[in-house]
């Protein structure tokens, strides 16, 4: 099998240097694929160099570029040290998002509800099953709550967002972490599945009493009703852009090997606790030296002026100083 | 004439020997192009089997026939603990209600098409049909999702609850919140999908049928219903049965439609009103994300629904074949 993959790679890295010996490859996660197909259009304009970029998934991005068969491999969910070191890989992040739960109750507004994350696992394991329960209530006390069973809505897909979900309700309850725990697809006690975020954000629009969690953007263009959350210094915070970098501004980048820092449940006074980061992921050697550097020079591009783009996406930049700790490692650890 | 004739001698034990030959050769190039052709299926059918048995083989290997029975599908667990009896329960009473609800249906239509329908009405209902089958799958996904959905959820549901409630085993059958996404929801879509396999079906069997014998029965003193019932069905009991199997393949395997809108639950329930999944409606869902033991329990679910397929197929035909014997005697 390997010996299949390693024909395969070595066919398409011939094919792709002869034939577009400018354009680079990467495939992986789904939910950055909007703004990284902003930033190669808007880096083509500019350079004439084009980027060929597959959303086929997080888990199929780090395939491929274990295979070898992209220049770069995308993924939600960061790959551990070890790992990285076994398969001579580079990561860092790239752009973040954040993940916000929404529901559809009636007259209320977006913002108005507050969860912490022990009653939103307990909502996820079934053991909260009415809104005006008395964990409801009292995060609420200024909210009218109906005396209705509430429909949980969750994603049937593998997806990053749900490894995100999941990761911060286990760091939030220990229930949750012993019953069901993180991943991209995971044992779901109650609740209906549906594909995608499209497919979540549509759910909660048309189904009364509902809860559920999406990208951010999703709930913003869907108008959807979005609620606060409790953080980890136990300040009630809305899902707003400055939240959302105050979390990424507080997570440890430096001290963390590989750049393992899952943001959800970051410190701070100001920290959305379901932020994200999304991932790349490239070969210390790659066998095709110029098509690595080639992507090194894009990605340098994008984090120098692809902030705007991504703001007007909703997606959210790296701060600056882990773009610097990033230009390091660039340097230090990919060879040309 | 003559002078023709024995040209014709002359000249026949060679030409006729070539042309001979010649039409062998036609007749075995062609014997075996039609040969390789059908056997090509036979190839194609096991590479396929031979793959998904190889894919399997890592869950076959770690969860045996538990598999079968166990209910639990976490791929996140360490190990992953996977189980198919969720999804094979979802596949089956998705299909059944399907069934039991399009084949009366589709039936009916047929004989209504066939036997009672004015000239005008015939093209309408008989294109109307045809389209039916025409429509993308995801389109019903989408109708059950935006439209179906609502309606079952905000009006059917709650009524048959409210009816059934307290009542022994349906009671039970008709239970829990009202939601848009269900077993139900699916099954019904289902239905609509496979309607117009059974109904295209029926019709050109039903179009078949002797009209001396119909008349004949007609002639002495039968009533539309006795005709239908003792002459139509009967004469084209194996065209309909073909139909219905068609009908529950589909039904067997449809993806897209179901992953909308059955809500994707692997917890067994025992209302159809509560979500639940199908094998196909698994696949779809995971397979991008998927590696290793979990990749592999998908593959090993897949390789049941063939099986399974097969079975439901295998058991039409012997019942095909009992009916015929029994029809012998």
């Amino acid at each position: 099998m390997n010996f299949l993959k390693t024909i395969v790679a070595a066919g398409l890295v011939a094919a792709s240097t002869s034939a577009f010996a400018a354009d680079i490859t990467g495939a992986g996660a789904t939910f950055p694929f909007p703004i990284y197909s902003k930033w190669a259009d808007a880096y083509k304009k500019e350079t004439g160099n084009g980027l060929n970029y597959q959303s086929i998934g997080s888990g199929g991005g780090i395939k491929q570029i274990q295979a070898k068969t992209v220049t770069f491999g995308a993924s939600d969910a960061p790959l551990k040290a070890e790992q990285l070191e076994k398969d001579g890989l580079v990561q860092w992040p790239m752009v973040m998002g954040a993940i916000v739960p929404v529901v559809n109750l009636e007259g209320v507004k977006p913002g108005e509800l507050v969860f912490d994350g022990e009653t939103l696992a307990s909502i996820y394991l079934g053991k909260i099953t009415k809104w005006d329960d008395a964990a409801i209530k009292k995060l609420n006390p200024n909210v009218k709550l109906p005396s209705e069973a509430i429909t949980v809505v969750r994603r049937s897909d593998g997806s990053g967002t749900t490894f995100n979900f999941t990761n911060y309700l286990s760091k939030a309850s220990a229930d949750w972490k012993s019953k069901v725990g993180e991943g991209t697809a995971v044992e779901w006690p109650v609740g209906v599945g549906a594909k995608g975020n499209e497919g979540v954000s549509g759910n909660i629009s048309q189904t009364k009493n509902s809860i559920g969690y999406v990208e951010y953007a999703y709930a913003k263009q869907n108008k959807l009703t979005y609620t606060g959350l409790v953080n980890k210094a136990g300040k009630p915070v809305q899902p707003t852009v400055e939240a959302f970098q105050a979390a990424a501004s507080n997570a440890d980048w430096a001290k963390a090997p590989g750049y393992y820092v899952i943001l959800t449940d970051q410190p701070g006074d100001k920290s959305w606790p379901i932020t994200a980061a999304t991932f790349i992921l490239m070969h210390k050697e790659a066998t095709d030296k110029a098509a690595s550097q080639e992507a090194i020079k894009f990605f340098r591009w994008a984090f120098k002026n692809g902030g705007k783009a991504a703001e007007e996406l909703d997606y959210i930049p790296m701060p600056a100083g882990v773009v610097q700790l990033i230009e390091k490692t660039w340097a230090a650890e990919i060879k040309s | 004439m003559a002078v023709q004739s024995d040209v014709i001698d002359d000249a026949g034990p060679y030409d006729r020997a070539k042309a001979l030959s010649a039409f062998k050769l036609g007749d075995l190039t062609f014997y075996w192009i039609t040969r390789l052709s059908a056997i090509s299926v036979l190839l194609i059918l096991g590479g396929i089997i031979v793959s998904l048995i190889v894919g399997a083989f890592p869950a076959m290997k770690e969860y045996g026939l538990s598999f079968l029975w166990t209910q639990r599908w976490a791929p996140s667990a360490d190990p992953p603990v996977l189980g198919a009896l969720g999804p094979m329960y979802g596949t089956l009473v998705t299909s059944f209600i399907a069934m039991l609800i399009a084949i009366p249906v589709g039936l009916g239509i047929a004989i209504f098409l066939t036997e009672l329908c004015p000239q005008w009405l015939r093209r309408p209902i008989g294109m109307a049909v045809e389209l039916l089958a025409g429509i993308p799958s995801i389109i019903y996904g989408m109708w059950g999702f935006f439209v179906l959905g609502p309606f079952l959820a905000n009006t059917f549901q709650p009524f048959m609850i409210k009816i059934f409630d307290g009542v022994p085993v349906l009671g039970a059958i008709f239970v829990g919140p009202p939601s848009y996404l269900s077993l139900f929801n699916a099954a019904l879509i289902l239905a609509i999908m496979v309607l117009p396999f059974i109904t295209s079906i029926s019709v050109d069997v039903f179009k078949t049928v002797p009209p001396v014998l119909k008349e004949a029965a007609y002639g002495v003193g039968c009533t539309t219903w006795e005709v239908v019932r003792s002459v139509v069905i009967p004469y084209t009991r194996v065209g309909i049965i073909g139909g219905v199997m068609l009908a529950l393949g589909r039904a067997l395997g449809e993806t897209m439609a179901v992953t909308f809108i059955i809500g994707n639950s692997f917890r067994i329930s025992s209302s159809i009103f509560a979500p639940g999944t199908t094998i196909s409606a698994a696949i779809a869902s995971e397979f991008a994300e998927s590696d290793g033991l979990h990749q592999s329990g998908l593959i090993l679910l897949g390789l049941l629904l063939f099986v399974l397929t097969f079975f439901v197929l295998a058991a039409a035909r012997l019942m095909l074949l009992r009916l015929e014997k029994k029809a012998g005697k």
